[in-house]
This record gives structure tokens, C-alpha cells and sequence, in this order.
């Protein structure tokens, strides 16, 4: 999968400045430059970027926040004093679509690293020890994939009140992480059969560190590409949560609770709809379109015209 | 075989019989059936309250497990205990659970087979017009939730309502009540009002087999089998439907088992936005009434639902590879 070889080769010559023309490329700069080189990953990160410059420094442009409401213009089409319009609220509608993002930008980006971290936890562990803790933890993963996760986090909606989204995260996390804990295994099974993880094992290197020093590193373009298309995952299922009033509760906004009060007015009032949910899709494509160029690059056999 | 099968059930019947526990576990301890008295007026008295809650087997001031004995001991004997309202949830379920199998898999032939279609056509011919525009429309569509959707589709639908003057898509419902239009009437009424929801449900469904059949399908035709199957004098379609695809369909069935949950939820926001009395809707609507024992039973239902999912993709996967069928 990896060249762990070439990497461990690079940090022990830090100071060589590689100029020679027989030096090998390091891996991550051949990555970079294979996934830049491709047009739907560098149209991606850039839309991506766009995104969160977006979300971030967009609300300033503004003079409406979030919370501000305009008494002078309910439900009006996209003006000069409101870019994308306003709601039956007279909020504006620019203003909160951005702070929406925001909070689902966040949401997704920390529920997909925490699924991707507990993924390769669970599965490395349980690759790497067989026996009852192998079997404890695949049965806990199966367990996990056969209760629908809308589900279990609907029931525990009343649990998320108001400024406990860090638990949503959490609980978002907690239903992302199994079908790549299941590969995350099979590839620990069959990495421990090789040389250079036997060679640690007999100089007597503790299996915690073997697992946090080869086993881990060596999955890391599965982890990466796992965590990017998690957040793609975890936006998507925040919005269907938020939109049922299970997931972001008032006075926070996400996409989801946008979209909620958006699609009631939709029919004639398109800006209350068509602004959050085409941000939502362009985010979600945009990432999706990162997570399978990153999947190219770090593969070494795949060729895709471009 | 039939040893392969039987442990498999046995597992599956110890994985439906701890996630339904533990969903009444949680439901029970997470929703508050005693705040659905507190907003009545006149306020009924506290002793009245517990009663009533108790009859109901909803009081949480029994302990938890004892609570969960009562239900356990009723669904083993067929009983799903009732609702916040008293009713039984036997009844209102029973009544329910046909409309959401009706969409559910209408859905999921509808989308399975549509998908691994577009996906194997796509693999036939990479990077042709059609491989490129499927790969773009499935990106595309995979980026679109279930619920942003299904509202897409009511705007479409009522867009195209008003230019053409007459109602082609029927938006909320199952079918038209107090409909007297003999049978074909009623028939046409039915996919009027059918054809939306399980567009909404089974785009992404398509989307997603497709990808998957493609890239399987992918690895399939250079392998030498395929070769070899030309080579004695099959002809290119044979050789790829009788060998190509029942080879590449392995691990997609395998996969199917995985997405069938992810079809239960769409069928959930699915009901609710197009106003289908479906199990999902009832989900949603219960978790908001706090009514533990609908939730309970709908969680099992669930479960017990991925699982025979996964049994049949089990079935399937034994039926299309000799290979499982020898262990």
C-alpha cells in the first residue's frame, strides 16, 4: 500500500538538500502534485476554499448578523440591502445561510475526524489482537450497523439542548465509523504478516506502540480519504437531522433547520430555498470531489485520463 | 450450507434481540412521556398522572429495567404494549408498516436495479459519452440529501403542475381520498401520487450502485475468465452478462445489505415530507408525543428489517458464488 521505506529513508537525511537528480520524489509530493494535476481535485479544493472563505469572512461584508432582524422588509427578493433576500422573519436571509454554514462546516469537519480516529482505532485494535478482543469489537461494529443511526440520534434529540452541539458531534461520530473500521481490520490482519512489523514485534516493541508507529501510518491514504468522504457523510446527515428539528436546535441555524423553513416557503419565495440548498450541494460535491481525487493520487495504479 | 446459514441467523437473531433493547433503553430514558401532561388544563393531579403512566407501563419513576421486563415479556408474546394515547401499537403499526414496505421496495428494486444497469453499461463502455455523463449525474445526485430532494422534486412537480394547467404529479399522500373513478382511475391516482417519492428514494440508490457495479465491474472484464469466455466462441454479449456481471454482482449484493438501513431512513424523511402514513412519519411524529413503546417497536421493526436484508444479501451471495456454498 505504502513505501514506508522511502519515507523513513527521507527523515534520516534532513539536511541533504535534494537537488540530486537520482533522488526518488518523496511520496507526499508526488501526491500532491498527482492530485493537483487532476482537474476535478484542484476544481474541488478550490470551491472548498471558496466555501470557508465564505462562511468565515463572508459574515463581515455584511452590515445584517445572524440575529439581526429587519422590520422594514418581510419575505423580500434578493435587493440591494439584502443580497439573497429576507425571510418571513425579516431575517437576513445571506446572513444566516452564511452562519448556517458555518455551523455545518464545523460540524462536519469535527464529526469526521472523530469518526476517522475511533475507525482506525477499532479496527487496528481489533485486527491486531485476535481473539476476544477481535471478536468483542466486531460484534460491537456489527451492532453499531444494524441500529439505523437517524434512528438512535432522533431518539436521543431531547439530549441536545441548546449549546450541547459538541455531543451532537459526538454522537454524529459515533454512527459514521464502522464499514471503515471493517477494512481498517482486514488490512491490520494482513500488515501484521509482514516483515517489518514481525521485525518490531521481536525486538520487543509494545503492540500499542507497533500499532500507533507501523500499523497506523500505513493506512494513513485509507484514513485520509476515509475522513474527507466522512465529512461529506456527516454534513449530509446533519442537514436531514437539523431539518427535522432532531439535530442544531434554535436559536442556532444550520443547512438542515434553513432548508426546514426555506422549502415551507419555497413555492413562492425561491431565495428562502434555493440559495441554502445550492450552497449545500456545491459544499458537499466539492468535498466529495477532494475525497476521490485524493483516492487517485494516493493510488498507484489507478489512470485517469484527464 | 444450511450449518453457514444457521449460525448466521443465530447471530443475526442475538444482534436484532440487543439493539432493540437497547433502543427502548434509550428511548425510554431519553423522552419525557410525563411532559405531555404538564401543558393540559386543567392540570391533572400528580397521582392521576403516575396512574395513568403506570397503566401504560411508561412511568419513570419504575425502575428502568423493570420497565423493560414488562415490554420485553409483551414482545415475546406478540405484544408491542401501547401508545401515549392508549392504544395498542399492534394495531396502528400493522396498518402502517404496509404502506412503508409498498415504498421501501418498490424503492429499492426500482433504484438496485437501475443502478447495477447503469453501472455495467457505464463499464462496458469507459470513458465513453454515456460513463462520462453517469459518473457526472451520479457526483451530482449523491450530493443532494434525501430531504433537499424530495422538496427539489415538489417544486419541479408543482412547477410543471402550473405550465401544463393539469395535475400530472401528485404531491401529498398515498392516493386520493373519496376517489370515484373505477378501478383504472384509482390505479392512475396510485402512480400519481407514487411516482415522486420513489424518485426521491431511489436517485440516490441508483447513484450509488452505480459507482460501485462500475468500478466492479471494471476489474471483471480484464480478467482472463472473460477472455477465456470469448475465446471459445461466446459472443461479447453472453460472455458479459453470463460472466462479466454475475461476477461483479457478488460484492454489490454483499454491499446491499450495508445500504438497506440508509433506505430505511430515506423512506423516513421520504413519508414525512410527502405525507405518506408511514412508519417513518409515525417515527418522527412519536419521538415528538414522547410515546416510548411506538418508538420501541418501530426500532425493532427496523433491525429486524436490516436483517432479513442481510440474510437475503447472504442467500444471494451463496446462490451467485460456489465458493460460500462449499464453507
Amino acid at each position: 500500500m505504502t513505501l514506508p521505506e522511502e519515507e523513513v529513508a527521507e527523515e534520516l537525511t534532513p539536511g541533504v538538500p535534494g537537488r540530486g537528480p537520482r533522488r526518488a520524489p518523496s511520496r507526499g509530493r508526488v501526491v500532491v502534485r498527482r492530485f493537483l494535476g487532476s482537474r476535478q481535485g484542484a476544481a474541488g479544493l478550490a470551491v472548498l476554499v471558496v466555501m470557508f472563505l465564505l462562511a468565515f469572512a463572508g459574515p463581515l461584508l455584511s452590515p445584517w448578523s445572524y440575529t439581526d432582524r429587519d422590520f422594514t422588509a418581510f419575505l423580500q427578493p434578493p435587493s440591494a440591502s439584502h443580497w439573497f433576500g429576507t425571510l418571513q422573519t425579516g431575517a437576513d436571509v445571506y446572513a444566516v445561510t452564511l452562519r448556517g454554514m458555518q455551523k455545518s462546516l464545523i460540524v462536519g469537519l469535527l464529526a469526521a475526524l472523530v469518526s476517522t480516529a475511533l475507525a482506525a482505532l477499532v479496527g487496528a485494535f481489533a485486527g491486531y489482537f485476535p481473539g476476544w478482543a477481535d471478536r468483542t469489537l466486531t460484534w460491537l461494529t456489527d451492532l453499531l450497523l444494524v441500529l439505523p443511526a437517524f434512528l438512535i440520534l432522533a431518539i436521543m434529540s431531547p439530549v441536545f439542548g441548546e449549546g450541547t452541539w459538541a455531543l451532537f458531534v459526538l454522537m454524529l461520530a459515533l454512527f459514521l465509523w464502522m464499514v471503515t473500521s471493517k477494512i481498517v481490520r482486514s488490512m491490520t490482519v494482513s500488515l501484521k504478516r509482514r516483515e517489518f512489523i514481525q521485525a518490531a514485534r521481536f525486538m520487543g516493541v509494545r503492540p500499542v506502540t507497533i500499532i500507533f508507529r507501523h500499523v497506523l501510518p500505513n493506512l494513513s491514504s485509507l484514513l485520509i480519504v476515509d475522513a474527507t468522504l466522512n465529512v461529506s457523510a456527516a454534513i449530509l446527515t446533519e442537514t436531514s437531522l437539523s431539518y427535522f428539528g432532531f439535530g442544531i436546535q434554535p436559536p442556532d441555524v444550520s443547512f438542515g433547520t434553513l432548508i426546514a423553513d426555506g422549502s415551507k416557503t419555497a413555492v413562492y419565495a425561491p431565495w428562502t430555498f434555493w440559495f441554502v440548498a445550492g450552497l449545500l450541494v456545491v459544499t458537499v460535491l466539492a468535498v466529495n470531489l477532494v475525497g476521490d481525487a485524493l483516492r487517485d493520487a494516493f493510488d498507484p495504479t489507478s489512470t485517469r485520463p484527464r | 450450507m444450511a450449518g453457514f446459514l444457521a449460525r448466521r441467523l443465530l447471530n443475526y437473531l442475538v444482534l436484532v434481540a440487543v439493539a432493540a433493547s437497547l433502543a427502548y433503553m434509550l428511548a425510554a430514558t431519553a423522552l419525557d412521556p410525563r411532559s405531555n401532561y404538564a401543558d393540559r388544563t386543567p392540570k391533572p393531579p400528580p397521582a392521576v398522572i403516575d396512574a395513568q403512566l403506570t397503566a401504560l407501563n411508561l412511568n419513570d419513576q419504575v425502575p428502568l429495567l423493570e420497565r423493560y421486563a414488562v415490554w420485553a415479556g409483551g414482545v415475546l408474546h406478540g405484544d408491542l404494549g401501547k401508545s401515549v394515547t392508549g392504544s395498542p401499537v399492534n394495531d396502528d403499526i400493522a396498518r402502517r408498516a404496509g404502506v412503508t414496505f409498498r415504498l421501501v421496495v418498490l424503492g429499492m428494486i426500482v433504484g438496485s436495479v437501475g443502478g447495477v444497469l447503469l453501472g455495467a453499461l457505464a463499464a462496458v463502455r469507459q470513458y465513453g459519452w454515456f460513463d462520462r455523463v453517469s459518473t457526472a449525474l451520479s457526483f451530482a445526485v449523491l450530493a443532494v440529501p434525501v430531504v433537499v430532494l424530495a422538496n427539489m422534486l415538489i417544486l419541479f412537480a408543482t412547477w410543471l403542475n402550473d405550465r401544463l394547467g393539469t395535475q400530472v404529479f401528485l404531491v401529498s399522500g398515498e392516493y386520493t381520498g373519496g376517489l370515484d373513478t373505477g378501478f383504472w382511475g384509482s390505479v392512475l391516482d396510485r402512480i400519481q401520487h407514487l411516482v415522486l417519492p420513489t424518485a426521491s428514494l431511489s436517485l440516490a440508490l441508483v447513484a450509488v450502485f452505480s459507482r460501485y457495479q462500475r468500478n466492479m465491474m471494471l476489474d471483471v472484464l480484464g480478467a482472463d475468465f472473460v477472455r477465456t469466455a470469448r475465446a471459445k466462441g461466446l459472443s461479447r454479449r453472453a460472455a458479459l452478462t453470463r460472466h462479466a456481471l454475475r461476477t461483479a454482482l457478488v460484492p454489490v449484493m454483499t454491499y446491499f445489505a450495508f445500504t438497506f438501513g440508509a433506505l430505511l431512513t430515506g423512506a423516513t424523511f421520504t413519508e414525512k415530507i410527502f405525507g405518506w402514513h408511514g412508519l417513518g412519519e409515525q417515527l418522527i411524529n412519536s419521538i415528538f408525543t414522547n410515546d416510548v413503546n411506538t418508538v420501541a417497536a418501530i426500532a425493532l421493526l427496523a433491525a429486524v428489517a436490516v436483517l432479513c436484508a442481510s440474510l437475503a444479501s447472504d442467500l444471494l451471495h451463496a446462490a451467485l458464488d460456489p465458493r460460500v456454498r462449499a464453507g
